[in-house]
């Protein structure tokens, strides 16, 4: 005889899910271990996910308290497990950090080995810091970023010719989350966007930008209040484009000029490329009719796309005939002249 | 001179319309050379250049629709009409008699009559001028005055930037012709007669 199966599906289901939730639970669950030393707020799902990174383990003794906003440690003298909050600055994201360009790197390729011991000595807060060039100067294998053209073009700048020392690489290039950019990017907009927020990470910040001068921090959308179309300039165009000196052979200009030279006149972007033109020209025929009304502003708003440096192979040719055909006219009107 | 010999070619209508495509077109001209080689010591000040040409430009498109509508509702619209059968022939033979026919005294080879207001080479020319050349110059410069109908790009290039070299070329045969047909137009009884009869509407005959 053959028994049949008393089980409902809505069981099996259940213990389903039961088991999930064990498993995910499991996974979640922190180490509770209590040891001397700090510990970390984040799971051991976080040493899986960077685990193929050469250096992710040994970064993990860093990242256990500089990978979050907090950190645990048990107080030696109360031994009380004490929770404090890690300082923004020092927080490096591992989500970042595992896609930046210094990646591989053991944190103390940079930072010194005392690190590792907890509280950290008091002396580390000197450390000094290698800057791009004391790396990458002079290594032929990162000929092609031309490392010394930028260390030139950036003693020219205005950051460097103000603040002098002061102004180092990593005010710009955090070297936990720098990612080369430029070159490899497909999608502009990002880049651009990309590019303005170091810009922006001091100069939109009051008080990143007043570690190096004691100066108001400038508004910048009222500062650009001049510039049409500001959203699009802001959101399409690098700050540096009209900000920098361009350099040919560099593809991210580093000669930083001061706002007196940086360029406020739109022919020196728009004039050359006939699709800036046109568009510029688009523009101002809309403002006009905005401005002035359809009439007004239509026929009588000045703008022409026409002018004397759009085609001046085309204007010789024209004159070229033009003159032909009035030394033809004049032979014709000679000759019947004669004949009369 | 008998009465014969006048006729009565150009109606009122017609030599209102052409007066007035003839100033617009001058007007057109100079500014549009103006603008063209735009330059602060000219006399003509670029925004005045671009202004007059732009009401002049609307204005000579009304005008187009008149002489579009005239030809359409009178009788003046059948001289724009032509046989295509042997026309190349008719051209040609029209042409050798502006180069050589003319200094050996002969007689024109298609006199004007009422039935036939043009020679062959007025018909070709005038064809194309009317029906391609100034529609083309209305359009293109439609689409320069109001840019947001203009394609934005087109064969990798700005749409408007072609929509200008295309109303400058325009513009540019237009003036070819200008010179030529004022220069024909010596070519009459004498050499003020054609030049009369678009004033008191009667041709004369050589």
């Amino acid at each position: 005889m053959i028994q049949k199966a008393n089980i409902r599906p809505a069981w099996v289901v259940l213990l389903l899910l039961l088991a999930f939730t064990l498993v995910l639970s499991l996974a979640q669950t922190d180490d509770q271990g209590s040891t001397g030393t700090p510990r970390k707020g984040s799971g051991e799902n976080t040493r899986v996910l960077y685990s193929r990174f050469k250096n992710a383990e040994e970064n993990e003794n860093c990242l256990k308290c500089h990978g979050q906003s907090k950190y645990q440690y048990v107080n030696a003298e109360s031994q009380k497990l004490t929770t404090r909050r890690m300082y923004a600055e020092t927080i490096i994201h591992r989500e970042e950090f595992y896609v930046s360009n210094h990646r591989e790197f053991k944190c103390t390729d940079c930072h010194s080995e005392d690190y590792s011991a907890f509280p950290h000595p008091g002396n580390l807060r000197m450390e000094t810091i290698a800057n791009c060039i004391d790396c990458h100067g002079g290594d032929e294998h990162y000929a092609k970023f031309q490392f010394e053209k930028i260390d030139t073009a950036f003693m020219k700048s205005v950051h460097f010719q103000k603040h002098s020392d002061e102004f180092t690489c990593w005010m710009c290039h955090d070297p936990h989350t720098y990612k080369i950019n430029a070159r490899t990017t497909e999608n502009l907009t990002e880049t651009i966007s990309y590019d303005n927020t170091i810009c922006l990470n001091c100069h939109d910040d009051a008080d990143r930008y007043r570690l190096l001068t004691d100066k108001q921090k400038p508004d910048i959308i009222k500062k650009h209040e001049w510039l049409p179309n500001q959203e699009s300039h802001f959101t399409k165009v690098r700050c540096i484009e009209c900000h920098s000196r361009n350099e040919d052979t560099l593809i991210v200009s580093h000669y930083i000029v001061p706002k007196k030279m940086a360029v406020r006149k739109c022919e020196d972007c728009h004039a050359k490329n006939s699709i800036l033109t046109a568009s510029l020209y688009k523009y101002q025929v809309k403002e006009a009719i905005q401005k002035e009304g359809l009439f007004k502003g239509l026929l009588l708003n000045g703008a022409s796309t026409v002018g004397p440096d759009k085609n001046n192979a085309l204007n010789i040719i024209s004159f070229i005939i033009i003159g032909l055909l009035l030394l033809v006219i004049a032979g014709h009107a000679a000759l019947r002249f004669k004949n009369k | 001179m008998s009465n014969s010999e006048r006729l009565y070619l150009y109606p009122v209508w017609i030599r209102l319309w052409h007066l007035t495509n003839a100033i617009l077109c001058l007007v057109l001209i100079v500014t549009g050379l103006s603008i063209q080689f735009s330059n602060p010591s000219v006399v003509l000040q670029f925004k005045v250049a671009v202004a007059i040409h732009n009401i002049a430009g609307v204005l000579l498109t009304l005008s187009y629709v008149v002489f579009f509508l005239g030809n359409l509702f009178t009788v003046n619209g059948k001289y724009y009409i032509f046989e295509v059968k042997g026309f190349i022939t008719r051209l040609m033979k029209q042409f050798r008699y502006y180069t050589i026919g003319i200094f050996r005294k002969e007689t024109p080879p298609f006199p004007v009559t009422m039935e036939q207001k043009f020679n062959p080479l007025q018909q070709f020319s005038y064809v194309i001028l009317m029906y391609v050349l100034v529609p083309l110059a209305i359009l293109s410069g439609i689409g320069l005055l109001y840019p947001q109908i203009t394609v934005n790009s087109l064969l990798g290039t700005s749409g408007l930037n072609l929509t200008d070299l295309l109303h400058i070329t325009a513009g540019f045969l237009i003036t070819v012709f200008l010179c030529i047909h004022i220069y024909f137009c010596t070519i009459g009884k004498t050499s003020v007669s054609n030049f009369k009869s678009m004033i008191d509407g009667y041709h004369e005959s050589h």
